[in-house]
């Protein structure tokens, strides 16, 4: 049943002159709903018409709320001839229906005209009368709470997490109808964004139907995109993690209830080996590691995986019961089977979430990542090798039917790769797949489906409605880790899914660690890093001959293997080069051109203190006897120390000398090394060659066989450092940095790159792309001088080809200042700190019990000093793991809506979430030149977007935008014709956030909370 | 490799004073990058010539985008299309108006009209100021003309409201408004000693007292025009040099007054009659458009010269201007004292800010 939905016209503003005779307009405004349509008045002859308009009131179903979009058009009344559109206004009403977000959407929303962009605003005040309905059966999802933050949203408390939604829904993409052929490309752009918005609209409601019936409240980490597939259809899909969620109202509500949630979840992954040394050992920076499971490449190369593939195609070998077992730990068998039996009901045990409530995380296994290639509409398809292998796809759409909830061809596509992630995450030992996420390339009627995550074992504490087990919590309650937990191996040494070299832990000594760990996640808070981050990229262009269909698909299906082991090696390599030994929030991204194929992974790399101090890099000359070559090599090779040596000191990394007894000798793992060298060929004897060559036991040996290789070598050193004073990571936040102030700069820029089509081949590619990102990053630094000491977080480069010779790279980012003096002293506070924390903390636990909890957080040591500053300026606000300065907020100004891409704001804290920003906008321009040229067009249409987003946001009631993401800028020229064509599709939270300073009482929060068990788990173990 | 599409859009829109300044002052792109690394801030970055390039680039697309709000000002405070902090805004504005010395010297007092917009070329080669910062000051002027013409209230305030500019630049922009629509003639050569802060400051003494707004602040165009019947009383003023008695007991008075004081009192005594004589045609002439006009090249060729070429200290001509009008009061004979305090108290404001070398 139903609702009532009112909307009232006020005025308008800085309207277009549309009668050049009177220099003045006669404006009037439509406003429709489904069907139904209302119009204002005239409002004759003025360029600021104030209509101050009735009620107009839509009784619609809550179905219909959901998915349509209001649609307000602003027109000029003409006599003679037909009225003429100034533009539209689109206002997804979903906030306003439930109920803790906005109550009412009321404001100025910029006039949209996507020939001519924004031309004057209009006020306008919507309100929805919401009658409860009790109808079981019912089709809409109305309450269901919708997120983009890809954590538990600040404000709330997450009291059971279900798992993965997942819908997608199919249309005509109106662009390609006939009748497009006979309308103005106003009307056709129109038409596109209403039914993009429609079919947005249907998704989530029906995506809000799962999350009902797993009996959930909210979906966190939604993730919509779109894929125009041109011909084939338009195809708009969301994956998400369904949550029940619990607003935290007060503080002392919360803190109990807190309490046992993370006392359980620290505890239950250590259970296995009680140590009651762990907490007070000396060197406690725990550090983190990870392996990584390149499963495109498992599946592709045949010689060197077969047992990983054997491994992953039986998916009933219980893991539970193999590892408990071997280790003999009664507890960890419990949780294993509890956590499975929790996850087995699920067909997917998937999350998107990329940050966890304390504990959730238990163990991480490494990067699981599948790929597919798909032909759009062909039956059949040679499509992905290995496990994708018999695969066929079919034609998407009858278009006799068109319209149809038919889309069982995509779902069956994602299912495959779905199935495909759970295998390889069961290879690694883990149950679950965490920063779980997917993505397409298309070109032409080719398709590469993508999807990746980072397999773990998590705690089953938050997967379902069961109490924990009360004997279970307290008997672990001694054996507080020090954040290395994750670290540790889940899966069985001696049977191991893929060589890996594994050592006891630097951190606890008690488990295993992988070398290297690799992960799609953000850094868990309670991790140990040493030193700052800085951000990874891997960079790879491959040519493809131009090919028709199956032969096209089958080329590509050929090349992604070696890309994507091309792109592990080049991280492997830069990780190294920066010594460093884990990569967090690590995307892979593969774009697929008419001819190329180019490959963009980025991540944060940092050095997590449980895991090993990683090898250096040699080279290895192929032809030994040549004198002037070996002077050659060597020279490298001290470049290559040098550069090592130097990232060390840039990055503040000295990790403390723990001797070899201690640590024990490496679990030998003769195939180990083989696995990690750099050579593409498949032949076993290169392998043992080189092997004998690298004498030192953990260097990385780079082959040096032909100018290929050389060359890959120079790029590697052709990174430049950022200036001094800037730090990049695309995860949330820099680790090591942790005195954020509040100035932030989000930024999107993009840069669109010609080739000279003359002699491509792959090297001059690769220095091309190399060249356009450094530049950009460069240019970045640039730009934002004037916020030094600064880091940009959450940088996001997306690549696409959009023509023959043209590659764009869209970069969007936040520039965040940090406080230089308190930086410093943080830093050298660190390795005191880690020395004697505990004492440390028990001092300061009598002062300032909240915020020594955050202190106590290994991962997060602040300086005393800051702690006892910011205890002054908000009693407890600083609890939190990002120590935030506490800066009063410059005069700010009415109606400034900030936007970042993190779930946080700087030095504020979000106090309500409002609802979700979906939006979708064409632009299109017939006189290109006259606009400024592309550069010109684009700037104009994304400072546009930008507008439009903050007037939906203002009009909500909210300040900011968290977890802003641009997800797609496609953009397309015609020069000869004058012509350009643009679509950007962005999302992110609504919310309101308060200035730490202007908070009187201790607000809610969350890692506040989480501080108590914390503290409670120090006192016992000192 | 050619760069085709090369952007950045921040959410607070970047606003760099220094590329800002550049922009401004009218250089293309390619100048202005030579000019930044002039200034040595590659070496300061370690940034190369190609970011500056596409930085600068940058910069002026989102001015050139900017341009079109600034037309307008309160646009830019109401937009929603640019999130600018208010003192980043008030800095566009307050640039953006701001003009040149050497260019409002030549235009002051002109027609703002196509005309005078076709010299601007030869306005920009005798300035050395680019030939687009030229036209962004002369459309300046001619805008704020084009609004606050005919409209009620004070001048400054009309400026002020509706350009959004600092107290000092909507003065100043009164006095040029003033100036083009009284077309006083400030360009001849015996005036070029003259500053335009000279010509402000004169401006201003005479919206206040001289203009229909003194007397009356609900008229149209209050502080444009010159109160009419002021002028054609003015000359009244006549009977000061034509009534031979009144002259000489005038010029009794002020001797009697400076004797001992002034040390150029022979020269002042000497010349009292001619001065006088000139101060008062001056007054009886402003009923013609001509004399309204050539008003400046008359105080200066009529008093300012003359007592130049007798070396006259400031304090001399202040001294003595004060006691002339002073004097006035005293003569039995003249009834127009209400008359002669609006017409002198003003020019002798005017005649001591233009007495210098």
């Amino acid at each position: 049943m139903p609702g009532k939905l009112k909307v009232k016209i006020v005025a308008g503003r800085h309207l277009p002159v549309m009668d050049r005779a009177s220099d003045l307009t006669d404006a009037f405004v439509e406003v429709k709903f489904g069907n139904t349509t209302f119009k204002t008045d005239v409002y004759p002859k003025s360029l600021n018409p104030q209509w101050n308009s009735e009620w107009f009131k839509f009784e619609v179903d809550d179905e219909d709320l959901q998915d349509e979009p209001l649609q307000i058009t602003v027109l000029d009344h003409d006599t003679y001839s037909a009225n003429d559109a100034i533009g539209k206004v689109y206002i997804d009403i979903d906030p306003l229906l439930y109920s803790e977000a906005a109550t009412v959407i009321s404001g100025w929303f910029p006039i949209y005209d996507t020939i001519h962009g924004i031309r004057g605003e209009i006020n306008v005040v919507v309100k929805v009368d919401l009658f409860n309905d009790l109808n079981r059966f019912r089709q809409s999802s109305c309450g269901v709470k919708f997120f983009c933050t890809t954590s538990i949203p600040k404000c709330y408390r997450a009291v059971i997490i279900h798992g993965f939604v997942e819908e997608l829904v199919v249309n005509e993409d109106p662009e390609y109808q006939w009748i497009d052929r006979i309308r103005t490309p106003r009307a056709s752009n129109e038409a596109r964004q209403r039914l993009i918005s429609l079919m947005s609209g249907e998704l989530q409601r029906k995506i809000g139907l799962k999350v009902l019936e797993m009996r959930g409240n909210a979906v966190v980490g939604y993730l919509q995109c779109f894929d125009l597939e041109g011909e084939s259809g338009l195809v708009v899909r969301a994956i998400g993690t369904a949550c029940t969620l619990d607003k935290l109202s007060s503080p002392a509500a919360f803190l109990p209830a807190c309490n046992s949630p993370s006392k359980e979840m620290k505890e239950i992954p250590f259970n296995e080996d009680p140590n009651p040394n762990t907490h007070s050992s000396g060197p406690s920076t725990p550090l983190k590691n990870q392996t990584y499971s390149f499963s495109p490449s498992k599946s592709y190369s045949r010689q060197s995986s077969s047992s990983d593939t054997d491994l992953s195609l039986t998916p009933k070998t219980g893991m539970g019961s193999g590892s408990a077992g071997k280790e003999g730990g009664p507890f960890k068998a419990l949780l294993r089977q509890q956590t499975q039996s929790a996850l087995e009901q699920r067909e997917f045990p998937f999350f998107t979430l990329t940050a966890f409530p304390p504990g959730f995380l238990v163990h991480v296994g490494g990067v699981v990542s599948a790929r597919s290639v798909k032909l759009l509409d062909r039956i059949h398809n040679p499509a992905f090798v290995g496990i994708m292998g018999n695969t066929r796809s079919y034609k998407l759409l009858d278009w006799n039917s068109f319209n149809s909830d038919e889309p069982e061809t995509r779902d069956a596509w994602w299912a495959e790769i779905r199935q495909e992630i759970k295998s390889h995450a069961k290879a690694l030992g883990c149950h679950a797949v965490v920063g779980y996420s997917e993505s397409t390339s298309i070109c032409e009627e080719v398709c590469i489906l993508s999807a990746s995550g980072t397999a773990a074992v998590l705690n089953p504490r938050f997967l379902q409605d069961g109490t924990v087990e009360g004997c279970l919590e307290q008997r672990l309650e001694e054996n507080l880790p020090a954040g290395c937990g994750f670290c540790h191996i889940p899966y069985d040494e001696l049977n191991m899914p893929f060589p890996a070299h594994l050592t006891y832990c630097y951190n606890c000594r008690k488990q295993k660690v992988p070398d290297v760990l690799f992960t799609t996640i953000d850094l868990p808070t309670d991790a140990t890093v040493i030193g700052k981050g800085c951000l990874i990229q891997a960079r790879l262009c491959r040519l493809k001959k131009k090919a028709q269909a199956e032969a096209n698909a089958t080329a590509i299906s050929n090349l992604l293997p070696f890309m994507e082991y091309e792109v592990h090696t080049q991280l492997m390599n830069k990780l190294k080069l920066k010594g460093m030994n884990a990569l967090f929030g690590l995307r892979i991204q593969i774009t697929v051109g008419e001819n190329m194929l180019m490959g963009l992974a980025s991540a944060t790399g940092v050095y997590l203190a449980a895991l090993p101090t990683p090898g250096g890099i040699q080279i290895a000359g192929k032809t030994p006897n040549d004198g002037s070559y070996e002077q050659h090599i060597s020279h490298m090779q001290k470049k290559i120390n040098d550069t090592i040596a130097k990232n060390k000191e840039l990055y503040e990394i000295n990790p403390p000398e723990i001797s070899e007894e201690i640590i024990g000798s490496p679990i030998p793992e003769p195939r180990q090394r083989s696995r990690l060298l750099r050579s593409q060929s498949e032949s076993s004897d290169e392998v043992t060659e080189l092997d004998l060559s690298h004498g030192k036991k953990d260097a990385f040996v780079l082959e040096i066989d032909d100018t290929d290789a050389m060359e890959d070598v120079h790029s590697l050193l052709t990174d430049v450092p950022p200036p001094s004073g800037f730090y990049s990571c695309n995860t949330e936040i820099m680790p090591g940095i942790n005195n954020w102030t509040s100035e932030i700069q989000m930024f999107t820029s993009v840069r669109v790159i010609r080739l000279s089509s003359l002699n491509l081949t792959n090297h001059a590619l690769n220095k091309n792309f190399n060249d356009l990102c450094e530049n950009l990053l460069k240019s970045l630094y640039f730009k934002l001088r004037s916020m030094i000491p600064c880091c940009l977080c959450h940088v996001n480069f997306t690549v696409s080809l959009p023509e023959d010779e043209l590659i764009q790279v869209t970069v969007t980012a936040v520039a965040i200042t940090f406080d230089k003096n308190q930086a410093l002293q943080t830093t050298k506070a660190h390795v005191e700190k880690s020395l004697q924390r505990a004492s440390t903390d028990n001092e300061e636990l009598l002062q300032f019990p909240l915020e020594l909890c955050s202190d106590s957080l290994p991962s997060h040591p602040f300086p005393p000093a800051k702690a006892v500053t910011v205890e002054k300026t908000s009693p407890m606000g600083e609890g939190n793991f990002r120590n935030r300065s506490a800066a009063p907020c410059a005069n700010s100004t009415v109606g400034v809506v900030k936007m970042t891409p993190l779930s946080f704001i700087p030095g504020a804290k979000i106090t309500k979430y409002l609802g979700i920003i979906n939006m979708f906008f064409i632009r299109e321009t017939t006189s290109l030149r006259e606009e400024g040229g592309v550069s010109g067009f684009l700037h104009a249409f994304i400072a546009e977007v930008f507008a439009m987003v903050r007037a939906h946001v203002a009009a909500l009631g909210g300040n900011a935008v968290v977890s802003y993401i641009m997800k797609q800028c496609v953009f397309m020229e015609n020069p000869n014709k004058n012509q350009a064509q643009c679509l950007i599709n962005v999302s992110g939270d609504a919310v309101v956030f308060a200035r730490e300073s202007e908070l009187e009482v201790v607000s809610t929060q969350q890692p506040a909370a989480n501080c108590q068990p914390a503290c409670t788990g120090g006192e016992v173990t000192t | 490799m050619t760069s085709e599409l090369d952007i950045f859009v921040g959410n607070t829109t970047l606003i760099d004073e220094d590329v800002y300044r550049l922009w401004l002052d009218g250089y293309s792109v390619g100048d202005a990058v030579a000019l930044r690394v002039r200034s040595g801030i590659l070496e300061q970055t370690g940034a190369t010539a190609a970011v500056l390039q596409s930085d600068t680039m940058d910069h002026y697309r989102t001015f050139h985008m900017l341009e079109r709000l600034l037309h307008a000002p309160p646009k830019l405070l109401h937009q929603l299309i640019y999130q600018i902090p208010p003192s980043r805004q008030a800095l566009l504005i307050e640039r953006y108006y701001a003009f040149d010395e050497a260019f409002v010297r030549e235009v002051l007092g002109k027609k703002l009209s196509k005309g005078t917009k076709k010299d601007l070329d030869d306005i920009s080669t005798k300035t050395g100021i680019t030939l687009k910062s030229c036209r962004r000051q002369f459309d300046n002027f001619k805008r704020v003309f084009k609004v606050v013409e005919e409209m009620r209230g004070s001048l400054v305030d009309n400026v002020q409201q509706h350009f959004l500019l600092s107290d000092r630049l909507a003065r100043d922009y009164a006095a040029i408004v003033f100036f083009a629509n009284n077309r006083f003639e400030t360009g001849k050569k015996k005036l070029q000693y003259l500053s335009f802060g000279d010509f402000a400051f004169c401006a201003e003494l005479m919206i206040q007292n001289w203009t229909l707004g003194a007397v009356d602040s609900q008229v149209d165009d209050m502080d444009m025009d010159l109160d009419k019947e002021f002028l054609q009383d003015l000359k009244e003023l006549k009977v000061l040099v034509a009534d031979k008695d009144l002259l000489d007991l005038h010029k009794s008075l002020v001797c009697t007054a400076l004797r001992g004081k002034l040390g150029v009192f022979s020269e002042m005594e000497a010349n009292f009659k001619n001065l006088s004589r000139g101060l008062v045609n001056v007054a009886t002439k402003l009923t013609h458009n001509k004399d309204v006009r050539d008003l400046f090249v008359d105080l200066v060729e009529k008093f300012v010269e003359p007592c130049r070429s007798d070396h006259w200290p400031l304090s001399d001509v202040r001294l003595f201007l004060n006691q002339y009008s002073a004097s006035v009061h005293s003569l039995d004979g003249f009834r127009h004292q209400a008359l002669w305090d609006r017409y002198m108290g003003t020019l002798r404001g005017c005649l001591l800010r233009l007495y210098h070398d």
